[in-house]
């Protein structure tokens, strides 16, 4: 058998003693970890944990074993929204199918929660742009996903909002451009697939009633290609609008969650032509402030709610102090004596519902809210413990993240 | 149902490769075409020109009649079978198969219709009401195949579907798509580079290479008449051998003693020096168990052999022989092309499995000069193809085919 892994993979070393000679439908189950709400899958797919980290394991045969980890990891040194890739095993005995080791997707959700749970109803179709905003990443890399469908997505919230993953790139291919056929075959696909996926919903009574499948699945087309103009359309105006128009452009493409890697304004007699070129990977600027400041990892939604945070403490502290406080001590001060004892009063029995980064969010959330109500500001402890008591037991369990199943099971 | 015309297609990339170069090939309504080549070779290309994935660089590709180089790949109502099929778990089989047509909003009747239409063709009658978890792999891939079917495509396309399935369900489903292809007789194009599922699936077989079509036949003219070296190494199981010979008179001189031409043959490679000759594995056997009758009709040479492989029901001898450097290289490069990994101056030669010949010896065998080819060893041109011979085995296939398709229609199945 061969094993092959990418840097940084020493978490790989504890998954070496696993049986890799066995099928996996063979497994012992003391080995592996029950997730649940899972996608559909064609293949068998099975969860582990090593380290106090969960790796999803997939049984494929080894030429689209050796495609997707080449892909996989290419998407992720770019920054693309896709599952991390840690390996693949293959050359395994009786001329077994390959495995295909990825890091399991933390605090994500499937489809089938999002779409048959209590706040589905609310806004069905803001689920469905995150998927479109997916494609429409993955389309400006060069990327045809050829099975883009929920069960290949997983969801994270950020900041309140949802962020699309793509779980499976078995079918991906890579192109310098795309044509606009690959797309619209793509995104029929993608039509096709989701209709389905929510009619099986639907029949295992498991839809929200009031959402419909077959509404859902036209309209994907449309705000594909709604999203796709928005954000690659050649624009022509007047010289004397140019400034403005410019500015609201990059604004709008900012707003819709892209960055813009290049602008190119080529001006005439009669006005400008505006192409700008929409860049593909997740937008990063707020991740890496608060990383620099506090070396917390979170997604940039959720770091851009961090950070408004940390500079209203510094700025309580130097209104303290009388005199400036640098930035670095801020971070470090905000994180040890806001960030940490926030999210440490989850307690043990809630922890794994909500990443902490979205923890965060929530109590600052409920801090306004709590505020708005009793006509002063209720503070963050307060807005703390009712939050930890009122607002995330009313998370599901299920929704538990598998490494924090994994660590309470060895801690038992 | 529709045929499909492909007239003079190119596809060029950025770097100005062409991919497929000048491709001309006319698929009848009903037939089953196969497109097989060694990686690179262009099939998959084409076949995407088909569904409307590629851009066509030039050329015309014609559906039903209609010009369809401009239509996007929705408006050229085809299915691609099997890519990425999913089976959905609270469905019934009868809804994962009707979903594309729920989808559409076709109404309810009508989808009833089709579904059991299909369903009768597949036999998943008795399925239909049922949840998909307990499908065997067959059964689950004929879902597949029944979702195609309700949407009544002009035509299916596969793209090597059973690359990735085990050996066991590959040959199941082997049988299964070639059952189903000639009872529904829809017009199907089906890319493989497995040489063994291009012989036993298609009517028709086009043979690429470098983007470009060397035949178009049916297996067995591919088989017995090939153009040329690429097309007659490729077909086969074990591969054909070619064996280095020098020209004199009608008398070849190779390495396995002289071979005896007859007159049409002779006339074919007159005037040549070095040649290629192309002798099928099955056409050599053990002298000492040839019938008398049969032994003037061929020589017989001695040989040592290096590996005798036995498997029961018939056994392989490797013998190997001595090439000029030329050859050699000639040979090497086709292997290289051909994804094969031999180096071919070794003949593998089938011998009647009673056979004592052993490993290690030297022993004496027959070789039927009847059937073997000669090439030109630089174009690779077979020179003594017997053209008129190829197109009778392929009208032969061809009256096979109207035959099954319709006993089809008379028992009252069809697609559309």
């Amino acid at each position: 058998m061969r094993y092959l892994f990418r840097p940084p993979a020493t978490e790989a070393a504890g998954l070496l003693s696993l049986p890799w000679h066995q099928p996996l439908e063979e497994w012992d189950e003391a080995l592996l970890l029950e997730v649940p709400q899972r996608g559909i899958s064609r293949h068998v797919v099975r969860f582990t944990a090593s380290e106090g980290r969960v790796f999803a394991l997939k049984e494929i045969a080894e030429p689209l074993a050796r495609h997707e980890y080449a892909l996989l990891a290419e998407f992720e040194g770019e920054g693309l929204p896709s599952v991390s890739v840690l390996g693949i095993c293959v050359d395994r005995p009786d001329d077994q199918q390959a495995i295909l080791v990825t890091r399991y997707l933390e605090y994500s959700m499937s489809y089938r929660y999002l779409f048959s749970g209590p706040r589905a109803a609310d806004d069905p179709m803001k689920l469905l742009d995150t998927l479109v905003e997916l494609l429409v990443r993955l389309h400006l890399a060069g990327v045809y996903w050829g099975d883009c469908s929920l069960s290949n997505t997983l969801f994270r919230l950020d900041a309140g909002t949802f962020t699309a993953y793509m779980v499976d790139a078995e079918t991906a291919e890579r192109h310098p451009t795309l044509s606009a056929r690959k797309r619209a075959y793509d995104v029929d696909l993608a039509r096709e697939r989701v209709g389905a996926e929510l009619m099986d919903l639907q029949a295992g009574e498991l839809l929200s009633p009031e959402i419909d499948p077959i509404e859902i699945a036209e309209s994907l087309p449309i705000r594909y290609e709604a999203l796709w103009e928005e954000v690659t359309r050649e624009e022509v105006f007047r010289a004397d609008e140019q400034a403005i128009r410019v500015a609201e452009r990059l604004q709008r493409i900012n707003d819709l969650g892209f960055d813009v890697g290049e602008i190119e304004l080529v001006t005439s007699g009669d006005g400008a032509r505006l192409r700008v070129e929409t860049r593909v990977a997740e937008p990063g600027q707020h991740r890496r402030e608060l990383l620099r400041l506090t070396g917390l990892e979170v997604q940039e939604n959720q770091a851009q709610r961090l950070l408004n945070d940390l500079r209203s403490y510094r700025a309580y502290l130097e209104q303290r102090g009388g005199s400036p406080v640098p930035e670095a001590v801020a971070g470090h001060r905000w994180v040890t004596e806001v960030y940490l004892p926030v999210v440490g009063a989850v307690p043990d029995e809630l922890a794994g519902r909500l990443e902490p980064a979205e923890v965060f969010h929530e109590v600052l959330e409920h801090r306004w809210f709590l505020s708005e109500q009793a006509g002063f500001d209720v503070g963050t402890w307060v807005a703390v413990r009712s939050y930890v008591q009122n607002v995330l037991p009313r998370m599901p369990a299920q929704l538990t993240t598998p490494s924090v199943i994994a660590h309470r099971s060895e801690a038992r | 149902m529709a045929s499909i015309e492909m007239k003079n297609i190119v596809k060029k990339y950025g770097d100005g490769f062409p991919a497929v170069n000048d491709v001309s090939l006319d698929i009848d309504e009903g037939e089953f075409m196969i497109l097989v080549g060694p990686s690179g070779c262009g099939k998959s290309t084409l076949l995407r020109m088909i569904v409307g994935l590629e851009d066509i660089t030039s050329g015309d590709m014609v559906i039903g009649g209609t010009r369809v180089n401009d239509k996007a790949p929705r408006e050229r109502n085809l299915s691609m079978v099997f890519q990425n099929y999913a089976l959905y778990p609270h469905l019934s089989v009868f809804e994962n198969i009707a979903f594309p047509l729920r989808l559409a909003k076709v109404d309810d009747a009508e989808v009833q219709r089709r579904v059991n239409e299909a369903a009768d063709v597949l036999e998943l009658h008795e399925h239909l009401e049922r949840k998909p978890a307990n499908l065997s792999g067959g059964q689950r891939q004929r879902v597949a195949m029944g979702r195609a079917i309700v949407r009544q495509a002009e035509a299916f396309l596969f793209d090597e579907p059973l690359s990735n399935l085990d050996a066991k369900l590959r040959g199941q489903m082997r049988t299964e798509i070639s059952r189903l292809q000639r009872r529904l007789g829809i017009t199907t194009v089906y890319v493989t580079h497995d040489q063994t599922e291009a012989m036993t699936l298609g009517d028709r077989v086009c043979v690429l290479r470098k983007g470009k079509i060397q035949q178009v036949a049916s297996p067995r003219e591919l088989y017995e008449q090939p153009v040329n070296l690429f097309v007659a190494g490729f077909i086969g199981s074990p591969p054909m051998n070619f064996l280095p010979a020098q020209l004199e008179g009608s008398r070849l001189t190779t390495p396995f003693g002289d071979i005896e031409l007859d007159e049409r043959r002779a006339a074919a490679v007159a005037g040549r020096d070095l040649l290629l000759v192309g002798i099928r594995p099955e056409y050599f056997e053990d002298a000492s168990l040839v019938d008398e009758a049969k032994r003037p009709l061929g020589s017989v040479f001695t040989a040592r052999v290096d590996v005798t492989e036995w498997l029961g029901d018939s056994q392989f001898a490797y013998i190997p022989y001595e090439a000029p450097d030329e050859i050699r290289t000639q040979l090497r490069e086709l292997s290289k092309e051909l994804d094969s990994e031999e180096l071919r101056t070794q003949a593998i030669v089938s011998i009647d499995a009673t056979s004592r010949i052993r490993e290690g010896r030297d022993a004496e065998f027959w070789l039927d000069s009847r059937k073997v080819h000669v090439f030109d060893p630089t174009t690779g041109d077979n020179l003594t193809r017997d053209a008129d011979a190829g197109a009778e085995l392929t009208r032969m296939a061809a009256e096979d085919r109207v035959e099954q398709v319709q006993s089809a229609e008379g028992e009252g199945i069809s697609a559309a």
